[in-house]
């Protein structure tokens, strides 16, 4: 992400902090510990109503299933791959796998990958870009 | 508690009717499926009408207008692909508790070509492509690729079963295509979401389907017992707890909850099933499903569709109505369409592709959207 940039974030629980990096903001249960990206009413795995902490999620997961999108709606850009990603920290994220070859033969499952901010290559209605997550190989653990 | 007895049934032959409303295709269905009982829509006592796309525009009573006005209560349902079998359940729901004896549930939809959209209100950020895609395909393409990370299911495998449902469909009068396609057809086809090609989605199709439920006694009474059809089981759950579903959106958990239920309330188990409707509106479904309904061991089902154990002749034949693969899957009209093709051989009226001495059979239906859950419908029926 480039310093002095004015990104929105994407999804409502993307925060971009003037002086550390983005992050996707959760929520953790204040019982059993599970963590959920839309922060529910009370929590649907153990139905707490105690209130739940905000974490930022883990930043890195393993790949559990994906898909390589070769037709999507009208307009976007294909192909691409949709990657259903494990967090270290017990959440699961969906997200595009960006930066590797659209093919099964260079996709494996249970690969490291580490999720990352960038520019969506979306404007809002005020001209300002959208920043985005997406998940990367993770190069560092494999 | 009433046993309940579906004794009248038909759908329309699927197809694409841009030159009618919803409630006329509804209004279609339900008059043959009147006509198939032997009554009027004035011996309906209530109405339980399945309609997704027009969920707020009260199809129900619309066709009523169409066939007759009698005043009755008509509940409209949307419950994403079980939406017709959610009509059904509730039809029966009513005449098990008691409240009605002799009720009608109609399925109707109409749907444009190409891809389904996730449903929702559009964003200003468009995420599809961006975080990953919610379109059908690809949800139904990351449940294939689970079951080959967890049991190396092939492309092939996946592919076979599209052949096959079109194969059946050849036989199959009210089917939107009956057409063979050969294995290299299939797996040559566009892809579309890794591993199912064009061929291995379900057809987008208008449809209507209809049938008249009534309990033991008045079925009984309108002297309907020697065509009746014993409703053993109705079912419906929605998706579990489990972190990945919230992520990307679960039918098995949801499908194999389901299963379990509908086997214990009728007492029986798999191997008790002559053949099976179920929900194929992805190939890569069609496999997960064998195991979720207990028809093989978990990872059986890419050798179970190589032995041809679910083609008519086989061990447990699915989805001879040619399936939401080649019939096609009107989103409203798919879960009383499926009962129509499992009453139809336990008629023994199936003709080219009926089942010998099908007694019992089986109907599942399963749908869902990314981000916000999924449902699952299964019905088992007896010819008494």
């Amino acid at each position: 992400m480039e310093a002095g940039s004015n990104f929105v974030p994407a999804i409502p629980q993307l925060r971009i902090p003037a002086d550390a990096p983005p992050y996707l903001a959760g929520a953790r249960c204040a019982d059993c510990g599970q963590v959920y990206l839309a922060r529910p009413v009370a929590c649907p795995k153990c139905f707490s109503r105690r209130e739940m902490a905000e974490v930022a999620l883990a930043e890195r997961g393993k790949l559990y299933s994906y898909t390589i999108i070769h037709r999507s709606f009208p307009g976007v850009k294909v192909p691409f791959v949709m990657a259903v990603v494990d967090l270290d920290d017990g959440a699961t994220l969906r997200g595009t796998l960006a930066d590797i070859v659209p093919d099964p033969a260079a996709i494996r499952f249970d690969m490291p990958v580490r999720l990352t901010f960038r520019d969506s290559g979306q404007l809002d209605a005020a001209g300002q870009p959208y920043l985005s997550y997406i998940f990367v190989p993770d190069e560092e653990a494999a | 508690m009433t046993d309940v007895y579906l004794v009248g049934i038909d759908m329309i032959r699927f197809g694409r009717f841009p030159e009618k409303t919803v409630p006329q295709l509804a209004a279609e269905a339900a008059l043959m499926a009147l006509d198939d009982a032997g009554l009027t829509i004035a011996d309906m006592q209530a109405l339980y009408c399945g309609n997704l796309y027009e969920a707020n525009a009260m199809v129900g009573q619309r066709m009523l207008r169409m066939i007759g006005m009698t005043g009755i209560p008509v509940t409209n349902v949307a419950n994403a692909c079980a939406t017709g079998a959610t009509a059904f359940r509730e039809a029966w729901t009513a005449i098990r508790a008691g409240v009605h004896d002799v009720v009608l549930a109609v399925g109707a939809e109409q749907m444009g070509k190409g891809m389904l959209s996730g449903g929702g209100a559009p964003a200003a950020f468009n995420p599809e492509g961006a975080i990953g895609s919610t379109s059908p395909p690809s949800m139904f393409a990351l449940v294939g690729l689970e079951h080959q990370r967890l049991y190396g299911t092939t492309f092939e495998q996946f592919a076979k079963v599209s052949v096959k449902n079109h194969h059946h469909s050849t036989m199959n009068p009210k089917a939107m295509y009956q057409v063979e396609t050969p294995l290299e057809q299939v797996m040559g086809a566009e892809m579309i979401a890794y591993p199912n090609t064009k061929l291995m989605c379900s057809v987008n199709v208008d449809g209507s389907a209809a049938a008249v439920l009534a309990s033991e006694a008045a079925a009984k009474r309108l002297g309907l017992m020697d065509r009746a059809i014993k409703v053993r089981a109705s079912v419906m759950t929605s998706d579990p707890f489990d972190p990945r579903d919230l992520a990307a959106t679960d039918f098995n958990m949801v499908t194999r909850l389901a299963a379990d239920r509908a086997y214990e309330a009728a007492g029986l188990g798999p191997d008790d099933i002559d053949l099976i409707e179920l929900h194929d509106c992805f190939a890569t479904a069609e496999l997960v499903h064998y195991e979720n309904l207990g028809l093989c061991a978990p990872g059986e089902s890419g050798r179970m569709i190589d032995a041809g154990e679910t083609t008519l002749g086989g061990r447990i034949p699915v989805n001879m109505s040619g399936g939401l693969l080649s019939k096609g899957h009107p989103l409203g009209a798919t879960g009383i369409a499926n009962i129509y093709e499992i009453a139809t051989h336990l008629r023994g009226q199936a003709g080219a592709r009926q089942v010998e001495g099908a007694r019992i059979g089986l109907t599942h239906v399963c749908g869902g959207a990314q981000d916000m859950g999924s449902c699952c419908a299964i019905h088992i029926l007896e010819k008494v």
